[in-house]
């Protein structure tokens, strides 16, 4: 039986809200929130977002589940079905809110008809569509039983008959001074049309639309009012059906749709919000779990980010990471803004956003199913003095360690810059001691190169500088730095004025 | 009713996207100069003049029709200037007739256009006047047709039509107008409808005994129901009103199409005159498809030199060539040069005559200049990159059977790292089909080319006499190591240049 699209079993085992989300603000995983739940305000997303899957088994469920959502057919339909079902809501607000009968009954009916569609229309595009999830097949024999239901056969018959019969009526209303008089229509012919005959040869290319666009108000004023009481007379029979649909069917939305219908946002929201980034030619994926620590991503890119350059016409730069047996903490050093932070803030993205279940900003990834992520981000905002601040990031540092186990993810950035060389050598020392001991996987961004070769456990990653002008990064973090060609080749190089680079770019 | 007089088949358009590189072209090749010379003062005339050089043509059969009709021109300039005339007149509808003005009311739009068709009721029949009475001096189909297409569709008859239609929209006997019921029985699909004549109403009113009818009043005081009267009517005329507007806007349309495309054949008319007055020759190319290579002209000049002055004019007569390195003395002529080839190019493909005595040579689909910029010598750490960035962007854009003119490209680091750079793009280019010229001074490029010994690469020197002295003509030479910078130096230094005599490898 079909019970949410979210999470795979109706049992809550010990599923809890998330509490120390810190990490949120640190990894602007909020920016990302706050854009994908702003859109979808109705449907109230902002809660899921704390909430993890309680198993690999129940994200994999979700990773299906989104799966499905990424063949594009699937999708459409299923954005399709939940833009009908957002008019069908406001449908019924009208209904609600107006005055004259005839109206609110017709809005009432209108509310019931763009339903009926978007039912329909899912049913039927699921039952053409592939679907591979358990979450999608069990909701679509869900529907697929709804859709056979009296109950709904009924709402559709009804709903459809009335609206052929209304919409078959065409009446004039002929106005001469301030008399109106209102008759069925007889076939006379569309004025305009002629006049466009007669200047047809005058024909260029494209003009504007001269069409005023009138306002149009849910509610009708007392003229267009009274009309309607006079095409109801011309068409009685007509009008006494739409009565008795208004009162029997009060109420006719299915709960169990109403509620996919808002869960599946959860999905088409990152979807959507990733979108524009795959069709520049960044790669997403879903990635694999493991209880150990050799993860690795190809590359890889911070999402929110991305989506920043590329509001403002610029693409980021990916990277890989991967740690091998022994290795727990990836040490991040190298000039500044050279994509540090950026680079420290994408392991953590990509973390949670894969035990999310959504496909994340990465060519291919096996990411530890983690436990926590608690991460200590060196922050703008000046403290009352050095000591002070030193003090409050200690206690937070000790906090984070404390609660640290060996599946938990520890992202540190640019900790103890405002102390002495010294001390914060000692003190990056300590921690990094800490982290191992606690055994996490953890990235440590600092201008410390020292702590780069401390020993085994740690590797070090640099971010890199183009070679001929030091002074243009190149936003790569590698565990090597490589170098070659001279100064003026590599140039042409970069931009792919080579004899290759050139075959290959220009179309004969 | 097309205009049709620049292409055959479809209208001028003035706000066609240009090349990215138009800029670029007008500072390189300095077409400024010409475009003032089409303009004589007219801001109108320059940009037409613009927009058409900076457009080319890239079929032959487009070039060819052109030129026909500037042809046309050139023997009946006061028919052409009496037509454009005509044109202009339409601009002013809009000041008498406030027509185009936003509106929000159907009903004053519709009144708008009433008047505004009256006037061009009026430019319509004078123009058919000078076409009844002078288009036998005209020949090319572009003119030939356009005259006919008046002739035909422009009858007493026609006009006669337009008139009544004028009075219909009036609406004394009332206006009918049918509706649908539309989302929430809102009435929606309003339109209006031709009533039928007096005589059959009263007919239907006597046969059909089942004509429910309903009627009501709006009471005088009633000043909201009133305005709901007037909203409902403005919904009727809605449909009408923009039928006739946009009836006037494609008929002022064609008076403004007519206006761009005969401001082209005044501006060529300006430039030819100009010339001609100049004592310079002119002649109409022979434009050869894309795919073949062949370049044939004599006495080929730069007409933005010649208007200042003399210029020195060169010919060549070569098949099968893709590439042309031309080296050789400072100041001896190369950029003109380069510069006359471009700018011949521009207007052949413009359906414009060529500033030469002759020219024949295939067209090509895209143009590129690429000059070593002077302006920003002083930080040579980013010339490079900077020269290397506008390659790339050509590269986005180029295709084969192209043209790109290089002049002193990639100059700007080692002789030895800017003649690897050149060769590679010149290498990839040439296999592209791509066709270049590139004048330079880095002789190991040069030497290198030259060593390669392929068929399609033809060098070019500018040429310097026994004595020192150049000609500033420039003729087939083989890459030679000096450049005569020294010359120069020496002249202006006044210093004996006899024993500064120039190396030939």
């Amino acid at each position: 039986m079909f019970y949410s699209l979210l999470f795979k079993d109706k049992k809550d085992k010990g599923r809890k809200k998330l509490e120390d989300v810190e990490f949120f603000r640190d990894l602007n995983l909020d920016q990302m929130i706050t854009s994908l739940t702003s859109l979808k305000k109705e449907h109230n997303l902002n809660e899921f977002f704390y909430v993890f899957p309680s198993s690999v088994e129940e994200t994999k469920y979700r990773q299906d589940i989104s799966r499905d959502l990424e063949n594009e057919e699937v999708f459409h339909s299923v954005r399709e079905f939940s833009m009908k079902m957002q008019r069908a809501r406001k449908y019924q607000n009208y209904a609600n809110k107006l005055v004259y009968k005839y109206q609110k009954e017709r809005w009432f009916v209108d509310s019931a008809r763009v339903y009926v569609e978007a039912v329909n229309t899912l049913k039927m595009d699921l039952s053409s569509l592939k679907i591979n999830s358990e979450g999608f097949k069990e909701f679509k024999r869900y529907l697929n039983e709804y859709v056979n239901s009296e109950a709904f056969k009924d709402l559709a018959s009804q709903v459809s008959s009335i609206l052929d019969e209304l919409s078959a009526i065409e009446y004039t209303i002929f106005i001469k001074e301030n008399t109106i008089k209102v008759q069925k229509y007889k076939g006379e012919k569309d004025y305009a049309e002629e006049v466009l005959k007669t200047f047809e040869r005058f024909k260029q290319t494209n003009v504007k639309d001269y069409n005023v666009e009138f306002d149009e108000f849910m509610e009708m004023n007392h003229v267009e009012a009274k009309i309607l009481d006079l095409v109801a007379k011309l068409y009685s029979h007509e009008f006494s059906e739409l009565d008795l649909f208004y009162v029997k069917y009060a109420s006719y939305m299915d709960k169990t749709i109403v509620r996919f219908e808002r869960e599946v946002q959860f999905y088409i929201s990152y979807l959507e919000y990733v979108k524009p980034l795959k069709e520049s030619g960044l790669k997403f994926c879903y990635p694999e779990f493991t209880t150990s620590k050799q993860v690795y991503a190809s590359e890889a890119f911070d999402v929110v980010l991305a989506k920043k350059m590329q509001n403002e016409g610029s693409t980021i730069i990916c990277n890989d990471f991967h740690l091998n047996k022994k290795e727990r903490i990836l040490v991040v050093t190298g000039p500044n803004q050279g994509g540090k932070t950026t680079f420290a803030r994408m392991i953590g993205q990509i973390h949670y956003l894969g035990r999310m279940g959504y496909p994340v900003p990465a060519k291919k990834a096996r990411l530890m199913f983690f436990d926590k992520i608690l991460s200590h981000f060196e922050r703008e905002e000046r403290a009352e003095n050095l000591r002070g601040k030193l003090e409050d990031d200690l206690i937070r540092i000790k906090k984070i360690l404390d609660a640290a186990t060996s599946s938990s993810i520890v992202l540190m950035n640019e900790i103890f810059s405002s102390t002495t060389l010294d001390d914060a050598l000692f003190l990056t020392k300590k921690v990094v001691e800490r982290i191992i001991e606690s055994d996490s996987l953890a990235v440590l961004v600092t201008f410390l190169y020292e702590i780069s070769s401390m020993n085994d456990k740690v590797v070090s990653m640099v971010s890199t500088v183009s070679q001929e002008n030091p002074e243009i990064r190149t936003y790569k973090i590698v565990r090597m730095p490589s170098n070659g060609l001279s100064y003026a080749i590599s140039l042409a190089r970069k931009y792919g004025l080579t004899y290759d680079q050139l075959m290959e770019r220009i179309d004969v | 009713m097309k205009v049709f007089l620049m292409y055959k088949d479809k209208d001028f358009d003035l706000h066609v996207r240009l090349p990215s590189n138009s800029e670029t072209l007008i500072q390189d090749l300095r077409l400024n100069i010409l475009f003032d010379t089409m303009a004589k003062n007219d801001d109108f005339l320059r940009e037409v003049s613009k927009v058409v050089l900076l457009s080319s043509l890239t079929k032959v059969d487009d070039i060819f029709y052109r030129q026909e009709a500037l042809k046309d021109c050139l023997k009946n300039i006061d028919l052409v200037r009496g037509m454009y005339a005509i044109s202009l007149e339409s601009f002013e509808v809009e000041r008498k007739t406030f027509f185009g003005f936003f509106s929000k009311y159907p009903i004053g739009m519709l009144d708008s256009s009433i008047r505004a068709m009256k006037i061009l009721i009026e430019l319509l029949k004078k123009l058919r006047k000078m076409a009844l009475d002078n288009s036998n001096g005209f020949h090319s189909s572009a003119f030939k047709n356009f005259f006919d297409r008046i002739k035909d569709e422009l009858t007493d008859e026609y006009f006669a039509e337009v008139e009544s239609h004028l009075k219909k929209l009036e609406f004394r006997n009332g206006l009918l107008i049918s509706a649908q019921l539309g989302e929430g029985n809102k009435g929606k699909n309003y339109v209006l409808r031709g009533q039928n004549d007096e005589k059959k109403r009263w007919l239907s009113k006597i046969f059909s005994k089942k004509d429910e009818a309903y009627t009501f009043k709006i009471d005088e005081r009633d000043q909201n129901g009133a305005k709901a009267l007037s909203n409902l009517k403005e919904r009727g005329i809605n449909s009408v009103a923009n039928a006739l507007s946009q009836s006037v806007e494609h008929m002022m349309n064609f008076f403004k199409n007519l206006r761009t495309e005969l401001a082209f054949y005044l501006a060529a008319v300006n430039l030819y005159e100009e010339l001609k007055n100049a004592g310079k020759p002119l002649s109409f190319p022979i434009a050869l498809p894309h795919n073949e290579r062949t370049l044939h002209f004599e006495q080929l000049y730069d007409p933005s030199l010649a208007l200042k002055g003399n210029v020195v004019a060169n010919s060549l007569n070569v098949n099968e060539k893709n590439l042309f390195i031309i080296t050789g003395a400072n100041r001896g002529g190369k950029t003109t040069f380069l510069r006359s080839i471009g700018i011949a190019f521009l207007m052949m493909q413009a359906g414009l005559f060529v500033t030469a005595s002759a020219f024949s040579s295939n067209i090509f689909k895209k143009f590129f200049t690429h000059y070593r910029r002077e302006e920003d010598r002083a930080m040579e750490s980013g010339k490079l990159d900077e020269e290397l960035k506008r390659m790339n962007a050509i590269v986005n854009n180029i295709t084969s059977d192209s043209l790109v003119l290089f002049n002193e490209s990639f100059s700007s680091t080692s002789e030895l790292e800017g003649s690897e750079i050149a060769k590679e793009i010149v290498l990839a280019l040439k296999k592209k089909n791509v066709e270049m010229f590139f004048v330079t001074h880095m002789y190991t490029f040069a030497r290198n080319m030259y060593e390669e010994g392929s068929p399609d690469t033809f060098f070019l020197v500018a040429e310097r006499l026994e004595n020192g002295d150049r000609t500033f003509k420039i003729k087939e030479g083989i890459p030679s190591q000096t450049s005569y910078g020294v010359d120069i130096y020496k002249k202006i230094f006044n210093e004996s240049s006899s024993h500064y005599s120039n190396v030939n490898n």
